[in-house]
């Protein structure tokens, strides 16, 4: 059995049990988000032994010497001695300004941030209801001078979060929001580099800031082709403004592909990844982005890498829902 | 022929660590489209599995590493149980070679960089 040590309390953990598991099962105050290793809302220090290998994914390599851990995915078979760290200041204040439906279960969410703030495009940051309940959000627009940050946020049926966002949640309500963390975003430097960019539902949130990001801030010169997917036509929320931007921008091309029945022939039948793959055998020096279903992401990730793309040059954000 | 070319180590000569760089992306391409061995390699994380191949590599091309016949045994027990044989190693050899043929390298160096990979043949096969 192994004991965990928080603060003067100790703490038996069961059989493959979590550290944020134990901690949460004896009422202890830990914050949290994903509970799957992507949003660090839940990163804690070990004061003693080192944590396993597989609980330090993600964190930078300086983290993972101070035995810094990821709770949700520490099952330790040592006895350890944990703590949380100071990160009281992490936090920044935002009000929100706009709350507009994009489809039937999309709503375009923006906040303004009280002070400047630096991300890129692409990149998530975690938005904290007051009570501490937390989730992580890509940002949906690039940054502007106004210090907003846009979300795109699918309204689950359960959503703890999304259904407050839907039904609570209106303009002028503060609301805090971390750093922006995350590696899938433009890489500036390459004008001329064919980009291809595949999302699945609200995976669109993230490739919209980064085609923003590319067309109007770094002027981008190479191809983009944006492949969409949904399983019907409600689900492409934004393809009035992509239709306007492939009007503007000649070496912006959008494909819209439904996963279900199509009736319209401006949609493409098919997976929105499979149909990109189709489209382009060769990846090679391209960039591509992928977000979406983790299970598309990955698959699309081993045949882009295959057709040629350079690994380097593959960026993913999976989304868990 | 100057000395400095003589004297150079494998490493060197192969290009050090961007000829590394330049290796991997093409290595592990081949090694994941090959039907003889992609099953071993079904559900990896591709960036983690780049990065020990990458490790991989940079020891086969002489350079700095702290190879541990230990870890590469433990590493591939699993695999071995599965039916990892000499066979797949071959597969994997010669992948290594097609890189290097493709990337130029002359036959002299691919036959030392393929004597070196040979030395873990045993630890991978758990021999």
């Amino acid at each position: 059995m192994t004991r965990i040590k928080f603060g003067e309390q100790f703490f038996e953990a069961e059989n493959n049990e979590t550290v944020l598991n134990t901690l949460l099962r004896n009422n202890m105050q830990v914050p949290y988000g994903c509970k799957t290793g992507v949003c660090q809302c839940c990163l804690m220090r070990s004061l003693d032994n080192a944590p396993p290998e597989k609980s330090q994914v993600g964190l930078k390599d300086t983290q993972q010497k101070q035995n810094y851990f990821l709770a949700c995915l520490c099952e330790s078979e040592d006895d350890m001695t944990v703590a949380l760290l100071n990160n009281e200041t992490s936090w920044l204040d935002a009000e929100v300004i706009e709350k507009t439906d994009l489809s039937t279960n999309v709503i375009l969410l923006k906040i303004k941030a009280k002070e400047p703030l630096a991300f890129i495009a692409g990149q998530f940051v975690n938005l904290r209801r007051n009570d501490g309940v937390i989730r992580s959000y890509s940002i949906a627009n690039s940054p502007n001078s106004e210090h907003e940050l846009a979300f795109h946020i699918r309204i689950l049926p359960n959503g703890k979060f999304s259904r407050w966002v839907a039904d609570e949640l209106t303009i002028g309500m503060p609301l805090s929001f971390s750093h922006a963390q995350g590696d899938c975003h433009y890489v500036a430097g390459q004008n001329e580099q064919p980009l291809l960019l595949i999302g699945t539902g609200t995976g669109l949130a993230p490739l919209y800031g980064i085609l923003l990001d590319a067309l109007s801030t770094h002027n981008h010169q190479g191809e983009i082709h944006l492949f969409h997917g949904s399983r019907d036509a409600s689900g492409l929320y934004l393809e009035e403004k992509l239709i306007a931007l492939t009007q503007k921008y000649s070496n912006f091309h959008y494909t819209a592909c439904l996963s279900g029945e199509v009736h319209d022939k401006k949609y493409t039948p098919g997976r929105a990844n499979d149909i990109a793959l189709q489209n382009f055998p060769n990846t090679t020096g391209w960039r591509v982005y992928l977000c979406g279903q983790p299970e598309m992401v990955l698959h699309s990730k081993r045949a882009a890498y295959l057709q040629g793309a350079s690994l380097k040059e593959i960026y993913a954000d999976a989304f868990l829902s | 022929m100057t000395g400095i070319t003589t004297n150079a180590t494998l490493f060197e000569q192969l290009g050090g660590a961007a000829a590394v760089d330049a290796a991997v992306d093409i290595f592990y391409r081949k090694v994941l489209a090959d039907e003889r061995i992609d099953r071993f390699f079904e559900g990896v994380d591709m960036e983690k599995q780049a990065a020990k191949q990458k490790a991989f590599l940079t020891m086969a091309f002489g350079g700095p590493n702290n190879y541990n016949g230990q870890d590469m045994r433990n590493a591939h027990a699993k695999l071995v149980k599965i039916g990892l044989d000499d066979s797949h190693f071959d597969a994997v050899v010669e992948n290594l070679a097609a890189t290097l043929t493709e990337l130029g390298v002359s036959e002299e160096l691919i036959k030392q960089v393929a004597a070196i990979a040979e030395t873990t043949r045993a630890d991978v096969l758990g021999k």
